[in-house]
């Protein structure tokens, strides 16, 4: 079975049903037809200059441009893990956890299914390594963006408490400790979820693809089984590893809560 | 070789060049067994200072338990050694028992309370009865010396009088140095061995009767 091609003029007809949704946000005064459309056009010239760069990347498939186009997402996604948290640690903490954390377990887990799972050759063709990476890096993200935004909220809030527990002589881990749990446990909820609704409620976006591309659905779901599996295990010891080492920096050598260490936040 | 201290020795509190804030080059010593009042107008730093005392906010100078000093080791362990017991406790388990120490001597009849305290709910707990159960939870962890930031603030006049009666007689039993900070000067006649009061960015001693 062959994708049935996508003629412009096709997407032009659902490009015209988000016109008309926007049309109709207006009339209804929500205030957000200008925010959609902007939205719209970026989806369409990020996505087609991204085709460029992989059709491009596919057909050098040298290792060098596919390890700098993976620095390149890593950079962008540490850096989307940096805006998303209203409370950030200063002096570049925030965007160097949030990448180094993604660096250890999105790389790592993502090299290890394609050397050691998949087994493509050469195993960094592209094909399979930058979609793969790109899903481990997407929901990485989000999990150790809640998971920080968590812990540095908390802390902001909970102050009071945690110096109490400082002045009864106990650990700064000990102090946190609470904190910390909820903090990792709200960056893994979301893909904890995902696999419990997977095929039930929702028909994950890469098999839907891989059978509109004529793959077998048996195979299908055996790659999404995959890739359900490997997002997990990347988002948990991401998220672990990102909300340890803040907890750590939120901590002086004397132990003692250093929020001067967190910026305010905007407006 | 002289051997070395017991852990439950008794020992001066003594801060040398001690600045945070706006106080600057604080020198006093704390005897074991004494307590210190600290007064001064509010904001003038009394909680910062007891916080530098307990290694809390960053600071200088140095501050030392007899042969302990701040700096010589971890954080927890000067805290738990130098306690301080902030003006409005916290509390983050559901029931008091939960914030004791494990197989603690605790004597919550001197208080005030019967034995039954400690499966009290903390989320009903008024705030007299959180600030007694704060003074009674720090001296648990078993201190050597503490740093009382108005222990008496929200109690009625009899029960200050018995808090007073309670945390004198444990100070000298215990030989702890204590610094006590208090607005009203008849608690300080009633309490204090000393009396210093913030002026600007030194302390004055105030005499004592």
């Amino acid at each position: 079975m062959q994708l049935i091609d996508l003629a412009w003029w096709q997407l032009a007809l659902a490009a015209g049903l988000v016109l008309a949704l926007a049309a109709c946000t207006q009339l209804a005064r929500l205030d957000i037809g200008k925010t959609m459309l902007i939205a719209a056009v970026r989806t369409v010239v990020q996505l087609s200059l991204i085709g460029l760069v992989l059709e491009a990347l596919f057909s050098v498939a040298a290792l060098p441009w596919i390890a700098l186009m993976a620095l390149v997402m890593l950079l962008m996604a540490g850096r989307e893990v940096t805006a998303r948290q209203k409370r950030r640690l200063t002096g570049g903490w925030a965007f160097g956890i949030g990448t180094l954390s993604m660096f250890i377990s999105a790389f790592s887990v993502t090299v290890l299914t394609l050397v050691a799972i998949i087994g493509p050759e050469p195993w960094y063709a592209p094909q399979y390594a930058i979609p793969l990476l790109g899903m481990m890096l997407g929901n990485t993200m989000t999990g150790i963006a809640v998971g920080l935004d968590r812990l540095t909220d908390a802390v902001w809030r909970q102050r009071a408490l945690i110096e109490n527990r400082l002045m009864l002589g106990h650990r700064w881990q000990e102090a946190i400790g609470e904190a910390r749990r909820d903090a990792m446990r709200s960056g893994m909820i979301p893909i904890i979820n995902g696999m419990a609704a997977a095929g039930i409620v929702s028909l994950p976006g890469m098999m839907t693809g891989q059978i509109l591309a004529g793959a077998a659905p048996t195979l299908a779901v055996k790659y999404q089984i995959l890739i359900m599996f490997t997002i997990t295990v990347g988002t948990g010891f991401g998220t672990l590893v990102a909300v340890l080492a803040a907890s750590r920096r939120l901590f002086d050598e004397r132990e003692r809560l250093r929020l001067d260490r967190l910026s305010t936040p905007l407006k | 070789m002289k051997p070395a201290p017991r852990a439950d020795t008794p020992s001066a509190l003594r801060a040398q060049a001690l600045g945070v804030g706006a106080l600057s080059a604080i020198d006093f010593t704390i005897p074991p067994g004494h307590i210190l009042a600290l007064s001064g107008p509010s904001g003038s730093g009394k909680s910062r200072l007891l916080r530098a005392l307990a290694d809390l906010d960053p600071h200088d100078g140095s501050v030392a338990l007899g042969e302990l000093t701040q700096t010589g080791v971890t954080g927890h362990r000067w805290r738990q050694a130098v306690m301080m017991v902030p003006a409005d406790s916290q509390w983050w388990a559901d029931t008091v028992g939960e914030h004791f120490p494990d197989g603690a001597a605790i004597d919550p009849t001197a208080l005030g309370f019967g034995p039954e305290v400690m499966g009290w709910q903390v989320s009903r707990l008024s705030s007299g009865e959180k600030q007694r159960l704060a003074l009674l939870r720090a001296v648990a962890h078993q201190p050597r010396a503490l740093l009382l930031d108005e222990p008496t603030a929200n109690l009625d006049p009899d029960t200050t009088t018995r808090v007073e009666a309670w945390l004198t007689e444990l100070t000298r039993r215990h030989g702890w140095p204590v610094l006590w900070v208090a607005h009203d000067p008849a608690q300080i006649q009633r309490v204090a061995d000393a009396h210093l009061r913030i002026a600007g960015t030194q302390l004055e001693a105030v005499a004592c009767s």
